[in-house]
């Protein structure tokens, strides 16, 4: 073969099935030798159109949908959803509901972070860690089962509160599986922290500096371990945060490892701000009663899942249905550090950087058209569609006549 | 001559039988479901639940994989993939399909970019509901379909397979 420059540079392409990853996605990788030098990568694999779905259906009906956008943090979007609702209908969820829905949220977290630990250390090849980690898992889904009476897609949430109640049994159940996921967390920050293959694979992998960071807009605790102090239940504490604050987890190398310890350290956040919770449950009711048509308005809800910031944006007609919904979830954030990050690693850290944001595919997949203002001007009655440039070009005349 | 052929074809036939049924590997796809199956369906793998002890594995190339796992109710963009997955698996091959939203759609039903379910696109042959259903109801599957591979019950051999509805007519309209 001659030993040309095109010889050597090579395409890799990735997905949509593939081993490493659950869910598609596909990528492809233009490697110079082992070293990556460009990055792309193509979503919309699970694009299903729910957002549009979501306005031939009803209220009630629409929250069973939305847990449905994503089945690992299914509680955040149902919690997203009745939160924006109850306040577009002006009523608040009793106390004890919102302590109750911050309960799951916080369990939602927990099994979503040992589930991410499992996948990313079966990426660096360890498996062990990955058996280990889904084993203690359960003990989080029995808890759930328990609570719920679902182990994954709970909906926990009704429209004004929540659907159960946590009796003085349920509280002792999950806090003894709390005590034996904590031990256990214990022992795996310290394998991350120790285990040399481990170090090898994480340890200035990946790096993202505090401003790359704000410039990708990263979200979440791939934010936080770049040292980003973003996290809604701190910043703009909701529902029950606001009586059980919680302590930010932050960490300033910005590589895997540090993504690793962040995750494991808000892992013990969790367990403390359930056993708190637990402990001061508020007395009351568990919800209330919403009208069947929501007065007409826009609202924005932010919530902080176990990925980063989910943003929804609801717009009411005053009818029992909904005009437009709007959901954003933080993979999409993230995607873009993967892409930029990859570039100039070898290959085979690339799953590693992949796993480092916690992807989750089926809940970023949407499109966007965004028309020309020119009202209807093509043949089918449609507004011509705006290119990306021409996009690029009215944001910045709409930005600079402020 | 030709008898001796086929006491050979026929023991052949029974041993890859035989382990076909006793250690089928399978291949995971995601036609674009909400993620709750999937990890349902790794959590079978994991030592809760241990798929690996009736002998199933997690492949990952479509040419080794005897069983096809799929989940998802189809969206447009994967359904190429998902005819192209099964048309690179080799005979005979067999399609479970996971979830409600599989098997018709489910919440999803309706949604201007899913098919409604993998039974469109390509055929299936057992059905496990659920949303997303217990790994005990994959498991349970999973085993009616291997049951019903057994030799006890019946051979299943390439000609079988043929009578099944093929793929062509999915991918010519
Ligand atoms: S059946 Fe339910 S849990 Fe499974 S992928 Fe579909 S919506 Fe998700």
């Amino acid at each position: 073969m001659p030993d040309t420059a095109a010889s050597k540079r090579f395409t890799v392409p990735i997905g949509p099935q593939h081993p490493a990853l659950k869910e598609p996605g596909h990528f492809e990788f233009t490697v110079d030798g082992e070293i990556v030098t460009n990055a792309y990568v193509r979503l919309g694999y699970a694009h299903r159109g729910i957002e549009k779905a979501a306005e031939s259906r009803n209220w009630v009906q629409n929250l069973y949908l939305l847990e449905r956008v994503c089945g690992i943090c299914s509680h955040i979007h149902g919690f997203a959803y009745s939160l924006a609702v109850e306040r577009l209908a002006n009523i608040e969820a009793p106390p004890r509901a919102q302590a109750i829905r911050v309960i799951v949220a916080e369990l939602e977290r927990i099994h979503s972070h040992l589930l991410w630990m499992g996948v990313s250390a079966h990426e660096a090849g360890f498996d062990t860690l990955f058996m280990y980690s889904w084993r203690d898992r359960e003990t989080i889904m029995d808890v759930l089962e328990g609570l719920t009476g679902n182990r994954v897609n709970y909906s926990a949430n009704v429209l004004g509160g929540v659907k159960f109640d946590v009796t003085p049994t349920q509280a002792d159940i999950i806090r003894k599986g709390l005590t034996f996921l904590e031990e256990r967390t214990k022992h795996y920050l310290d394998v991350i922290m120790h285990d040399t293959m481990f170090l090898q694979r994480t340890r200035g992998i990946g790096v993202m500096t505090r401003s790359q960071a704000e410039v990708m807009g990263a979200l979440g605790p791939t934010a936080r371990a770049s040292n980003v102090q973003r996290d809604l239940r701190v910043e703009a504490p909701y529902a029950a945060y606001k009586d059980f604050p919680v302590q930010m987890v932050l960490d300033t190398r910005g590589d895997l490892e540090a993504r690793f310890e962040v995750r494991i350290n808000e892992l013990f956040e969790s367990y403390r701000l359930i056993n708190q919770i637990l402990d001061n449950l508020p007395e009351g009711e568990l919800n209330v009663r919403v009208p069947r048509r929501i007065p007409a308005g826009e609202m924005i809800v932010r919530l902080e899942a176990p990925r980063g910031e989910v943003f929804y944006f609801i717009k009411s007609n005053g009818t029992d249905k909904l005009e437009r919904l709007k959901v954003r979830t933080p993979t999409i954030c993230n995607m873009t550090s993967v892409v930029r990050l990859s570039v100039g690693h070898q290959l085979a850290d690339v799953p590693m950087i992949l796993a480092g944001i916690d992807p989750c595919f089926s809940c970023n997949d949407r499109t966007v058209q965004i028309r020309q203002a020119d009202g209807g001007a093509q043949p089918n009655g449609l507004s011509s569609l705006m290119s990306w440039e021409e996009l690029r070009q009215y944001a910045i005349r709409k930005y600079e006549a402020r | 001559m030709d008898e001796k052929k086929n006491v050979v074809q026929e023991v052949m036939d029974g041993l890859t039988n035989w382990a076909r049924v006793n250690s089928p590997w399978v291949l995971h796809f995601n036609s674009g479901s909400c993620n709750g199956c999937d990890i349902e369906i790794l959590a079978t793998l994991t030592p809760r639940y241990d798929l690996e002890r009736l002998g199933v594995r997690l492949e990952a190339s479509p040419r080794h994989a005897d069983v096809l796992l799929c989940t998802g109710a189809v969206t447009r963009q994967a359904r190429e993939r998902l005819i192209r997955i099964y048309e690179q698996m080799h005979e005979p091959k067999f399609v479970v399909a996971i979830g409600s939203c599989a098997l018709s759609g489910g919440v999803f039903r309706g949604c201007y970019n899913v098919m409604n379910g993998i039974e469109e696109v390509i055929p299936v042959d057992a059905y496990i509901p659920g949303c997303p259903p217990r790994p005990e109801a994959i498991i349970d599957g999973v085993v009616k379909l291997l049951n019903s591979l057994s030799p006890a019950n019946h051979q299943i051999t390439v000609a079988d397979r043929n009578d099944k509805p093929s793929t062509e007519k999915a991918v010519e309209e």
